[in-house]
């Protein structure tokens, strides 16, 4: 796995100027709010055009705005775990983890629905309508969802940052699972050093829009 | 109270009308609202405005608008005479076209706001898991915009019911053609002794009416909160 990522990108008075490589599997974009650590994710995942820069995943260019190339969202298979879930409200919990497997080619497909919602201890939420979990809950189905998608990255943005303490120790182990039991690739952010270091080793730095260390 | 054949034939043909209008704009509706909400191109306000004139034109403006244009001899009801044999002026056809272009900007306005009300990160998620712009409209914006598309389309038939100035001056008032429940209570008070009819016709288009502007009503604020598809 490598991510090699280099943008700027001007967004009222912030502005990000950061570039990033590595090869480890799971890699950590850590720094407070304001950094600008989900606005690299976004651009990675294509939700937003860099003023000028480059994005490759594993040497697909997906981002070179020299070239004039940019792949579109729905054509990048990166998964992206929002801070808020972001589940359909209108389906159940089956039907929102259902959604992107209907969109992964049959050959690129991994992981049985089964295996996955084994891992992420969600069977008995099925039926269920996402209003009625907890926020815990939902994060899980969101992740479950992304992972349907069978996706060649996953991005992860501050997934444990709305839930409670109590509901983070509980989160955070369903996700060094799936880093564990899935090896799929990771980009993980947070504003939490101390969950950051459970997950990975390769740690960014990020400050005021720029790489401040590793 | 006891309706006259003649005037159970208006109602039915402003049913009739009003049906037709609201199902046959509703596709145009829906793109046109995405557009207004959504889209980002040039001529954006052109085209807000366009479907907003019927709103403040006078209507015989527009019934005469149409009838240059749609009339057998208009450029457009020439070629759809010469071609299919379609003619609308002066047929129940034309009072449906009249009454879906006089309705087209408050059924716009219904789906539009019902499009914007729709989280736009719900959209952003539907795309990172595969879908394309517009399975992303089809399976998120269009079902959890749903109240509002009905609203839009319940507005729509109760304005269309009620169309009359564009649809005189288009199609004129035919009875059994073209007469249309507001053209028959018109008719009725320009009769000396009509005022019985003019009240019971007027009576059953307002009932039509206040129905539709609350079922609407009610839809309009289910917008946002999910509805029961699945």
């Amino acid at each position: 796995m490598s991510i090699a990522v280099r943008a700027r990108h001007d967004q009222g008075d912030f502005t990000l100027d950061a570039a990033f490589q590595t090869d480890a599997r799971v890699v950590a974009l850590f720094g407070p709010s304001g950094s600008g650590k989900s606005t690299l994710l976004h651009i990675i995942a294509g939700l937003v055009r860099p003023n000028e820069g480059r994005v490759a995943v594993d040497g697909r260019v997906l981002t070179d705005t020299a070239a004039g190339l940019r792949v579109p969202v729905h054509k990048r298979r990166i998964g992206y775990v929002f801070q808020d879930a972001r589940l359909f409200p209108h389906l159940s919990v089956a039907r929102n983890l259902a959604y992107g497997r209907w969109f992964a080619p049959k050959s690129e497909r991994y992981g049985s629905r089964d295996e996955i919602v084994a891992l992420l201890g969600i069977g008995h939420l099925l039926d269920r309508r996402p209003a009625t979990l907890s926020g815990g809950e939902k994060q899980r189905v969101a992740i479950g969802r992304a992972l349907l998608a069978s996706p060649r990255l996953l991005l992860m943005d501050e997934p444990l940052a709305s839930l409670d303490a109590a509901r983070k120790a509980e989160t955070l182990p369903y996700i060094e699972r799936l880093r564990d039991e899935l090896r799929i690739p990771i980009v993980y952010v947070s504003h939490s050093l101390e969950e950051v270091e459970r997950l990975t080793g390769e740690i960014i730095r990020l400050d005021g829009g720029r790489v401040v260390g590793r | 109270m006891e309706l006259t054949p003649e005037e159970w034939g208006a109602v039915r043909l402003s049913l009739r009308v009003a049906v037709v209008a609201t199902l046959l704009s509703l596709p145009l509706g829906i793109a046109a609202a995405y557009a207004l909400a959504r889209g980002r191109f040039p001529g954006r306000a052109l085209l807000d405005g366009l479907i907003h004139l019927p709103l403040v034109l006078p209507p015989v403006v527009t019934g005469y608008l149409l009838l240059v244009t749609f009339g057998r001899r208009g450029p457009v009801g020439a070629w759809l005479d010469a071609c299919c044999g379609i003619v609308l002026s002066f047929r129940w056809t034309g009072a449906a076209l009249a009454a879906a272009v006089m309705a087209f900007p408050l059924m716009v306005r219904a789906i539009r706001l019902a499009i914007e009300a729709v989280d736009r990160g719900l959209e952003q998620a539907a795309g990172t898991l595969g879908a394309n712009r517009f399975m992303v409209f089809l399976t998120v914006t269009l079902p959890l915009a749903l109240p509002g598309v009905l609203a839009g389309m319940i507005l729509s038939f109760a304005k269309a019911l009620g169309e009359f100035g564009a649809t005189i001056t288009f199609v004129s008032a035919i009875p059994g053609e073209t007469l249309t429940l507001p053209s028959a209570i018109y008719a009725y008070t320009q009769v000396p002794g009509g005022d019985a009819g003019a009240f019971r016709l007027s009576l059953i288009a307002a009932g039509i009416a206040l129905v539709a502007v609350v079922v609407s009503e009610i839809l309009t604020r289910r917008v946002g909160r999910p509805a029961r598809l699945t």
